[in-house]
């Protein structure tokens, strides 16, 4: 016991490593690493330029003299707007949290029968649901307008809301991961007498959370980059990305302002990866104290 | 007699359906209701105000007898989904392993490093910036200061360069969500595998990953490559953002450009839904090849 502790600690773990392997795997990390993030950073580099070093050439890679004026020229072109920015925030944040729960809630119900009971119909039903995720969404969008229309939803939050309940991908995560739970564990659930629903609270979602905690990220960064552009037309239901992108459509002179919106984009999403990454990081280490 | 048991067996499952149930209503009516209808408007001529006309196979013959456009395209697409499709999601499986081996918080801040690229909507437009014609470009600026080039070169209107700009940048935008389920799925292996592993005779970190962590993670694998299928075959928004739209000569014309081309420029929209029908035959063929080969493993 002590030495499986030991071992989920990482430390008999390290055995099999070779130095030089380490140091040839941490300078490809460091260089992959550089390029994916320097353009981000330079983003955020941009959005707190004043403007006498934007336009400096060659571009800087570092801000002498930060500030916030494209923050608030930002704020400034907002409110101008027939509604206040507070409300777009609120919509974006009330769709997104409400589009979230949702998939993660329904896809993994779904999910859960799909992957471990052979009922009449199932394989047929995930079939479908995994070649959905191959057709291209540009198509569908009008007979997706038409169904909308015909039930009353355009130009509510239901029209941004409920299409989240029906993606495909989280329900195809969910099931993938629901794969590895050992046949076993479920049967001696059933045989202690627990119903199919607390099987599926008690036993399968504790083993795939670092399944729901990426869902959570996928599911919530998607809704939230939504333009709603095709089904809400009113401004009380519009959301930030399609203001923001207005706003932004200036060009050079408001590359500033536009990184600025591009920042402020960025973040929900970035604390809602923070949130549910520790949490995924947090079940790993208590996993070898508990068992 | 057969059919009493599959009744039988639909009454033992009643609780299955249950599950499944509120999940498959909406998709549906969000997702089934409308690829059928783009499926069947794609033997009709339809352009959105004069009512559907069925023409049978005509937009499909059009397609691949008389539209030079959709040849480039398709020659662009199977360019993407051959060369950042596999490049991504070997990248994303490799990096995923080595951070999965670092301590908790240098894995949590890696993670976020490979994975902000995707997190972030439009974020790409940067790398117009980066790759702009003039001598402002950044890239441009560094390489005449440099002295490696002395007039700069027009990276996202040259049909030269403009495809290789847009592999790198899509590289840089896919990584992501095949990599955040990989570094999920190797936290949900069994350690005690590795002890009984080493215990086996397994010598080195080679020998681990081939032998215990990728037969471990099979339905992963399979999910990182149908969302790499989905996203190499469909690159468009990045094409359109650095190449412009359309491109040059249409040199970096994709098979979801020209859907866009023809359905909201031309408002042929059964046209565009023919095209989509093709390019969904295409991506079913390459997720079946690519399953066949993992079941065989």
């Amino acid at each position: 016991m002590a030495k499986i502790m030991r071992l989920k600690a990482g430390t008999a773990k390290k055995l099999n490593r070779s130095k030089a392997g380490n140091a040839v795997i941490f300078v490809m990390l460091f260089c992959l690493g550089l390029f994916m993030v320097l353009p981000i950073y330079y983003i955020i580099i941009q959005a707190i330029k004043p403007f006498e070093e934007m336009f400096v050439f060659p571009p800087r890679m570092y801000v002498l003299r930060p500030t916030l004026a494209h923050f608030s020229s930002l704020f400034e072109l907002a409110s101008g707007m027939w509604v206040p920015l507070e409300r777009f925030l609120f919509n974006s944040l009330f769709i997104s949290a409400m589009g979230t729960a949702g998939q993660v809630l329904l896809a993994s119900m779904a999910a859960y029968p799909l992957a471990k009971h052979p009922f009449p119909g199932s394989k047929a039903l995930f079939n479908i649901i995994v070649l959905s995720l191959l057709f291209t969404p540009y198509v569908t969008a009008i007979p997706q307008y038409i169904v909308m229309a015909g039930m009353g939803l355009v130009d509510t939050y239901f029209a941004l809301i409920l299409p989240a309940f029906s993606m495909p991908l989280g329900l195809y995560l969910m099931r993938q991961f629901m794969l590895n739970i050992p046949n076993a564990m479920l049967e001696a659930a059933k045989i202690d007498g627990a119903g199919e629903y607390r099987v599926f609270f008690t036993i399968v979602m504790p083993q795939v959370r670092p399944a729901w905690l990426t869902l959570i990220i996928f599911a919530f960064q998607a809704i939230w980059n939504q333009t709603g552009f095709n089904f809400v037309f009113s401004d009380q239901y519009k959301v930030l990305p399609a203001i923001f992108r207005n706003i932004a459509a200036g060009g050079f002179i408001r590359s500033g302002v536009s990184s600025a919106a591009s920042f402020l984009l960025l973040l929900p999403p970035v604390l809602i990866f923070l949130f549910a990454q520790g949490n995924v990081i947090e079940t790993m280490s208590y996993s070898g104290i508990k068992e | 007699m057969k059919e009493r048991w599959l009744w039988h067996d639909i009454k033992k499952y009643n609780q299955s359906y249950l599950m499944v149930l509120p999940y498959t209503v909406f998709f549906v009516i969000f997702v089934v209701v409308p690829v059928i209808t783009a499926i069947v408007l794609s033997f009709t001529y339809f352009n959105m105000i004069s009512p559907v006309r069925f023409i049978g196979l005509e937009n499909y013959k059009r397609l691949f007898l008389n539209d030079d456009v959709f040849l480039i395209s398709i020659k662009n697409t199977m360019l993407f989904a051959f060369v950042t499709g596999p490049v991504s999601y070997f990248v994303a499986l490799i990096t995923a392993w080595f951070i999965n081996e670092l301590n908790p918080k240098l894995r949590a801040f890696m993670t976020l490093v490979f994975y902000a690229p995707s997190v972030a909507g439009n974020a790409y437009i940067i790398w117009t910036f980066i790759f702009s014609g003039d001598r402002y470009g950044i890239l441009n600026g560094f390489l005449i200061q440099t002295g490696l080039i002395s007039e700069s070169i027009q990276w996202l209107t040259d049909p030269k360069t403009n495809l290789t700009v847009i592999i790198i940048v899509q590289l840089w935008l896919s990584l992501g969500a095949g990599f955040l389920a990989f570094i999920a799925g190797l936290q949900t292996i069994d350690r005690s595998m590795y002890e009984a592993g080493a215990v086996d005779g397994i010598r080195n970190r080679w020998q681990e990953l081939w032998h215990i962590t990728l037969p471990s993670m099979k339905p992963q694998l399979l999910f990182g490559a149908v969302m790499q299928i989905a996203s190499s075959f469909a690159v468009s928004d990045v094409a359109e953002q650095l190449a412009g739209f359309p491109s040059t000569n249409y040199s970096a014309h994709t098979i979801v450009t020209h859907i866009k081309d023809v359905g909201t420029l031309r408002y042929e929209m059964g046209y565009a839904c023919a095209i989509a029908v093709v390019l969904f035959s295409m991506m079913v063929m390459i997720k079946s090849i690519f399953s066949n080969l993992m079941a065989k493993e």
